[in-house]
């Protein structure tokens, strides 16, 4: 049994046979062949060798010609690897004695030896168990081994373990088979962490390398409120994460019971709690928890899902499902958020150094309006099935904001003029998630209808963390204190205005957040269809009397780590019940 | 038979270690002769015409190594591998010098 420690991104447990995934995503299985085959397999081994090496050669041909004799050694080294006679030893060791197929033997005997590398202490020899892997990929490729499309084709359950997903191929996973996933990579605050969370997906990602560690099939637990990964659990572990599994299916009968009642503190103050979504379908699951409505519609995942950019008609369809669905309740669609982490098929700015202060979101929008113009003129036409309002991601100056603004007066026009159907008196939001907009919220406030806060922008930014980098991971918590007096600000100018003002960030799904968030004044939550009904339980147990206390005392604290202790504790006292044990 | 076999000890000198180029050289220079050639330290000895277990030796730059040999031309392929760890691999001077050029 071995534990690895990660951040937990989507709760919850999984436990099923591992699928490893390597960064390019293909996947080499335990393959035996028959004791008369073994002198062909092991033909068919050289005969790989035999045609990697002329590829290795011809490479070094054509690098040394290009960049000198000293790059082009790069492959001689490659070459004497591939010729290596302790490697051809040990293959042949495995596919005449163990009778291993070629390329499980080729699999397993050169990631050791990339493992044994990467463990050295200089990062100098450390840094060649790429040539190793280069090495492996190449000769499995002879070999035919790769499997083109491993998600695609599943057919019994697995945990997934990988290097990286991405947001899109997290968002492709096939979720009758795959349980819950885990990476090498990532950050608490990264994409692919929500649409885990939308998925309803467990996950943890930021482990370190390990993938080496885990040949495929070995039972693997993913524990998603905690962090953890068990591979090889001994049978007492593995009890007592069966045991929460009933234990989590048996709060989540009780949490459904509270679907019809409304999110109401117990002393009667009633808070809008809405859903966010990133697909469609997902309104029927908003609808089933008794979400007042959507509270952040993420559309760019129309974007990312497909390989093709999404048409004006694709934007339309989409959003007049969900808002047909939501029957009349309030859907708050967000504009693209592309860029940083979330690109979509064709590039639309170079490589940048800081994609998270580059060209993103609303920025990329003003740019690209052959992308933005669609959308709005969908958004727009499709307001005519029921209350849609329209939000702009990142506004980072008023400049932004009007701009914005303009084009949406703008495509109206244009939509009257074609004699198109459409509403043009639709509500207008920003999201206020850049230390700016707070700074200077009191001019925003003046020219939109409401406001919603991207707690997990505003952290990254507050911060100055880099929210899906692991190594500064711990840094970035939106209950650090000085985030925290951001959103009271927040608070004070939207009440002055009165305008509403709701928190759509990953804080508003945590309970003990939840409940200090009503207590700095907030009465509208958008949290994750998963998190309706922790959330609603957590608002139905407590009184604002007891959450304005929770306020008044996290507001003397000095770090994330003793607001969370604190939020945790009284969590403990007045919502037991969503305390994971 | 109880021959004595011929042993010696080398220190790595160039900056970088024992990395890939250098060891390609040394596989090259093992190879090139029939005894058997073991290199390695602290009773962890590896074969010397292998360059993925020279590798994972993970010698840096002060590493002081064994060579042991065992044939027919024992003397002489100690002789010729110390002579590649004395010389540096012929990069002592170019890597430093090419690390102050991208220095300045």
């Amino acid at each position: 049994m071995v534990e690895l420690q990660g951040i937990p991104v989507s709760p919850g447990v999984a436990i099923g046979p591992a699928l490893v995934l390597d960064a390019d995503g293909y996947r080499i299985s335990r393959t035996l062949i028959a004791a008369d085959k073994v002198d062909e397999e092991y033909a068919r081994l050289l005969g790989a060798v035999d045609a990697v090496a002329k590829r290795i050669e011809a490479n070094r041909l054509e690098t040394a010609a290009v960049a000198g004799d000293e790059t082009g050694d790069i492959f001689a080294a490659q070459l004497q690897m591939l010729n290596d006679p302790r490697l051809h030893g040990e293959l042949r060791r495995r596919i005449t004695k163990e009778l291993h197929a070629a390329d499980y033997a080729v699999n397993r005997v050169l990631r050791n030896y990339a493992l044994a590398l990467r463990r050295l202490e200089n990062p100098m020899l450390a840094e060649r168990a790429e040539d190793v892997t280069d090495i492996e990929k190449q000769l499995l490729q002879q070999l035919g081994a790769f499997t083109e499309q491993p998600l695609a084709d599943l057919t019994e359950p697995v945990v997934l373990i990988s290097h990286n997903l991405t947001p899109s191929e997290t968002a492709n996973l096939d979720r009758r088979y795959v349980q819950g996933f885990c990476t090498e990579v990532g950050g608490s605050g990264g994409h692919t962490a929500i649409v885990a969370k939308g998925l309803e997906l467990p996950a943890v990602v930021g482990v370190g390398t390990f993938l080496d560690s885990v040949p495929n099939g070995t039972r693997v637990i993913v524990d998603g409120d905690r962090g953890k990964i068990i591979v090889n659990p001994d049978e007492t572990t593995l009890a007592s994460y069966q045991q929460r599994i009933e234990q989590s299916q048996t709060l989540s009968a009780q949490l459904a019971e509270l679907r019809d009642l409304p999110a109401e503190t117990a002393d009667g103050t009633r808070i809008r709690l809405s859903a966010n979504i990133e697909f469609p379908h997902e309104s029927g699951s908003c609808l089933e928890r008794g979400a007042d409505g959507v509270g952040l519609y993420r559309t760019e995942f129309l974007y990312l899902a497909s390989t093709e950019e999404p048409s004006e008609e694709d934007h339309y369809e989409a959003y007049s499902q969900v808002v047909n669905k939501m029957n009349g309740r309030p859907v708050i669609i967000r504009t693209l958020d592309l860029g940083a982490d979330k690109m979509g098929h064709r590039p639309l700015a170079e490589q940048e150094y800081n994609p998270f202060l580059g060209l993103r979101s609303i920025r990329l929008s003003l740019r690209n309006l052959d992308i933005f113009r669609p959308q709005l003129r969908a958004i727009l036409r499709a307001a005519t099935h029921g209350d849609i309002r329209v939000m702009f991601p990142l506004i980072t100056t008023l400049g932004e904001l009007r701009q914005a603004k303009m084009l949406l007066t703008v495509v109206a026009r244009d939509l009257k003029e074609e004699g198109i159907p459409h509403r043009a008196d639709i509500p207008v939001g920003m999201m206020v998630e850049v230390p700016a907009a707070v700074v200077m919220l009191e001019k925003f406030v003046q020219e939109v209808d409401f406001l919603s806060i991207g707690t997990n922008d505003l952290a990254q930014y507050t911060l100055a963390v880099d929210r899906s980098n692991e190594y500064v991971a711990d840094l970035y918590q939106s209950s650090d204190p000085a985030v925290l007096r951001l959103i009271q600000r927040c608070v004070e100018v939207a009440d002055d205005w009165g305008r509403p003002l709701a928190v759509c960030g990953e804080m508003s799904s945590i309970p003990g957040r939840a409940l200090l968030l009503l207590g700095l004044g907030v009465r509208n939550l958008s949290v994750p269809p998963l998190a309706l009904s922790r959330i609603k339980k957590a608002i139905r147990s407590v009184s604002m009397d007891e959450c304005r206390q929770i306020a008044d005392r996290v507001m003397t604290l000095d770090s994330a780590r003793d607001v969370d202790v604190f939020l945790l504790d009284r969590l403990g006292v007045l919502v037991p019940e969503l305390i994971v044990t | 038979m109880n021959k004595k076999v011929p042993t010696r000890t080398v220190t790595v000198r160039n900056p970088q270690g024992l990395h890939a180029r250098p060891a390609d050289l040394l596989v090259r220079m093992a190879s090139s002769f029939q005894s058997t050639i073991s290199i390695g330290r602290d009773g962890e000895m590896v074969d010397c015409k292998s360059i993925l277990s020279l590798l994972t030796l993970g010698a840096a730059q002060g590493t002081v190594l064994t060579i042991s040999a065992d044939g027919s031309d024992a003397e002489d392929a100690i002789d010729a591998i110390t002579d590649l760890f004395e010389s540096g691999f012929d990069e002592t001077n170019e890597v430093s010098g090419a690390e102050s050029a991208v220095d300045s």
